[in-house]
């Protein structure tokens, strides 16, 4: 397990131009593989362009608890970068004056954040309809002031959505780190106590999987049964749906493909698990990424690549959902990742 | 020429083997995408069963194949070696089976 960020530890792959260059050349260079604009052209699908503005995510945060093997957010104990009070502000500002409907906090681990639960409070405040945090679990567990977190969300009705790469412990902590799978499984127990993931409950608790390793995840049904049947039988755990997501090759993702020599291998393959059906779909369609500092991306994983979003109203105190409606959506090779088989988002598949 | 038999990069190529032929070339991939397909057994357990087969025929396109198939499908490294022992099982019963007719052959010419 990496124990300090590729930002830590200054590794090459920590500076955003080095990952576009290297998802740029090579194999996409020498012609061996389609480009993803290449291959979207090919489908008259090029330049992908917004639907309605619905989702806001926030990523509150890169500080997180854990140093995950897979993250494309290169979080950890060591990065320091946080929305300040005066950015979460203007998100308020937006939600109230915008037709988002969902709020979608991440992070890092978004309870890091000293703010907050400032932010959850006024938030909810405002009705949202659909208020998810992406907690990682094992935060609840972290230190007596996150142990009422259950509660918390209770109170506000967030929607859970948390990681859990395997209902098996070797895989879990092989990804997030020794000992992840057993904090896990008492705070998803936590939050089952409060009522979340209940079969009948509003309280919503869902799971993200994503594959531990250099290759796809299967059909998300089949995933969520095989999860439903581990978790209940094993530790009594109920939740409502599982979210397969596929792993982008960006950040410290990128850095293991490359290390273990299976980058190209996994390019090949999600390129030929491309479907143009789920083109139609990303998230970057209907969302709206925006950072600790402000500036406003396609996606989550742009926002990673420092590619803000292609409008003069790149950040949330400029926020223009008509302007922003109109833009065009950058892409890069990493993308593929988002059309490959029934397509991934951080909602899961798109098809 | 390369001057091994076998090029891990060659699976990627396994659809051109329709160019030669593309008649039974496309018909041997509608069967195989249909034999895969969730039926009475799920296409997990197909998946299983496949990894073991590609040991006992040690096609190491397959064994690639079955391994990354299984590990998509949250098949465990449990499961898979039990799958690879049941083909070892049966190889080797096979082999001691035989045995029997060297017994047989034996006994027969044997005074």
């Amino acid at each position: 397990m990496t124990l300090k960020s590729l930002h830590g530890i200054k590794s090459a792959l920590s500076k955003t131009e080095k990952q576009l260059e290297i998802l740029s050349t090579g194999i996409f260079e020498d012609g061996s593989l389609p480009t993803f604009s290449e291959k979207i052209k090919s489908s008259n699908q090029f330049p992908i362009r917004p639907k309605k503005i619905e989702i806001l995510q926030l990523n509150v945060g890169y500080m997180c608890n854990q140093v995950c093997a897979h993250c494309h957010v290169d979080a950890g104990p060591d990065r320091k970068e946080i929305m300040t009070v005066e950015t979460m502000q203007q998100c308020l500002d937006v939600i109230k004056n915008t037709g988002v409907h969902t709020l979608d906090l991440t992070g890092g681990a978004p309870e890091m954040n000293p703010n907050f639960r400032w932010f959850v409070e006024e938030a909810s405040k405002l009705g949202v309809q659909d208020f998810i945090v992406r907690s990682n679990l094992t935060i609840i567990l972290a230190n007596k002031k996150y142990h009422d977190l259950p509660e918390f969300f209770a109170k506000h009705n967030i929607h859970v959505i948390s990681s859990l790469p395997f209902y098996k412990r070797e895989k879990t902590d092989k990804q997030r780190g020794d000992g992840v799978f057993d904090k896990s499984i008492t705070a998803l127990q936590m939050l089952n106590e409060v009522g979340y993931g209940k079969p009948n409950s509003n309280l919503k608790l869902d799971l993200v999987y994503n594959p531990s390793g250099a290759f796809l995840p299967t059909d998300q049904k089949a995933l969520e049964h095989d999860f439903k049947k581990a978790l209940k039988e094993d530790f009594d755990i109920d939740f409502h749906s599982l979210f397969a997501i596929t792993n982008l090759p960006i950040s410290r993702f990128l850095d293991y493909l490359i290390a273990s020599d299976n980058y190209e291998d996994y390019m090949y393959a999600l390129v030929e698990a491309f479907n143009p059906d789920a083109v139609a779909n990303v998230m970057c369609t209907n969302t709206i990424s925006v950072s600790y500092d402000g500036w406003l991306y396609d996606c989550d994983f742009n926002q990673m690549l420092g590619l803000k979003v292609a409008s003069k109203e790149n950040h949330i105190s400029l926020f223009n959902e008509q302007r922003l409606t109109n833009r065009t959506i950058l892409i890069s090779q990493h993308c593929y990742g988002c059309t490959a088989g029934a397509g991934s988002s951080c909602q899961g598949t798109v098809t | 020429m390369e001057k091994t038999y076998y090029d891990p990069a060659d699976l990627k190529k396994f659809g051109k083997i329709s160019d030669w032929n593309e008649e039974l070339g496309s018909k041997f991939f509608d069967y195989y995408g249909k034999v895969f397909e969730e039926g009475s057994l799920s296409a997990r357990e197909k998946s299983l069963i496949a990894l073991a087969v590609s040991h006992t025929v040690q096609c190491p396109y397959c064994i690639d194949a079955y391994t990354g198939d299984g590990l998509k499908r949250g098949i465990t490294k449990e499961e898979m070696m039990e799958a690879v022992h049941v083909a070892a099982a049966i190889r080797g019963g096979a082999t001691l089976v035989h045995s029997v007719q060297m017994m047989n052959k034996y006994d027969k010419l044997s005074m």
